[in-house]
């Protein structure tokens, strides 16, 4: 039996030490990405036609360099928190669950780090 | 099956405005979350070379590519606005009946909408990447 209460314990104060956090990272990363989506897609509009060198001079940009790394980190942690939420919701095989979210965790984290990689590629090489 | 008492099934209710933006939020979140498979591999092709980007180009720019980037245009329109309505639900805001079906009729209009001018602007800026 334990003396803490329910709030005590879904504050995160509770043995697995995370009760809230995805839910609070989640809003954190949704809002740092109602700016961060719609420069992205203003700035893929903005090349839509234009030619390799181009698209290449707008991620050199350093702002731009930066927004979009800054993009990739709140974007593939939303996509995993979310994706995750909906294993949690649908998939009851406990085994099979554990081994989807691993999986899929694993692969974002790659994607992500594959693009960051592009991204600074992409900026720090001479043209 | 066991004799338990069974919530009545989703399938009986009939649609309401209010489940059906909820269940496509989620459906959108999903979508969007194969684009960032689309996004990864064009910084790929870029950071590669002109040759690279080319044949991503030419991927993004036939039928099933542009079909998909359709597709995650509005998704993305659709919970950007959706997302948003979720945050002011979140804060306390907007729980009157009268203004969740107003804001939900608005995230749908605003979607369209936006996914109307972003396509005729492509379009009008001849090929596509």
């Amino acid at each position: 039996m334990s003396l803490e209460s329910d709030l005590a314990r879904v504050r995160g104060l509770g043995s697995a030490k995370d009760g809230t956090h995805s839910f609070w990272h989640q809003r954190i990363t949704a809002i740092a990405l109602i700016p961060l989506s719609v420069w992205f897609v203003a700035g893929i509009l903005c090349i839509v036609d234009a030619s390799h060198a181009d698209t290449v001079a707008w991620i050199k940009a350093p702002h731009v360099t930066v927004l979009f790394i800054a993009l990739i980190i709140a974007l593939f942690y939303h996509v995993k928190i979310g994706l995750q939420e909906v294993i949690e919701d649908y998939l009851h095989c406990e085994w099979f669950k554990l081994a989807t979210r691993i999986c899929l965790n694993l692969a974002i984290a790659m994607c992500g780090l594959i693009a960051i990689v592009a991204i600074l590629k992409i900026s720090l090489e001479a043209i | 099956m066991s004799s338990r008492p069974l919530s009545p099934h989703l399938q009986i209710y009939r649609p309401q405005l209010t489940s059906i933006l909820s269940i496509t939020h989620r459906t959108t979140g999903i979508f969007l979350s194969a684009g960032i498979l689309a996004l990864t591999y064009w910084l790929i092709s870029v950071a590669a070379g002109e040759s690279t980007h080319a044949t991503a180009r030419a991927w993004l720019g036939s039928l099933p590519g542009q079909l998909l980037l359709i597709g995650w245009s509005f998704s993305f329109y659709f919970h950007l606005c959706n997302g948003i309505r979720h945050l002011f639900w979140d804060v306390g805001m907007g729980f009157e009946l009268k203004t969740v079906y107003a804001s939900g009729y608005t995230v749908v209009v605003a979607s369209v909408v936006m996914t109307a001018l972003t396509w005729s602007y492509v379009l009008s800026q001849g090929s596509v990447q």
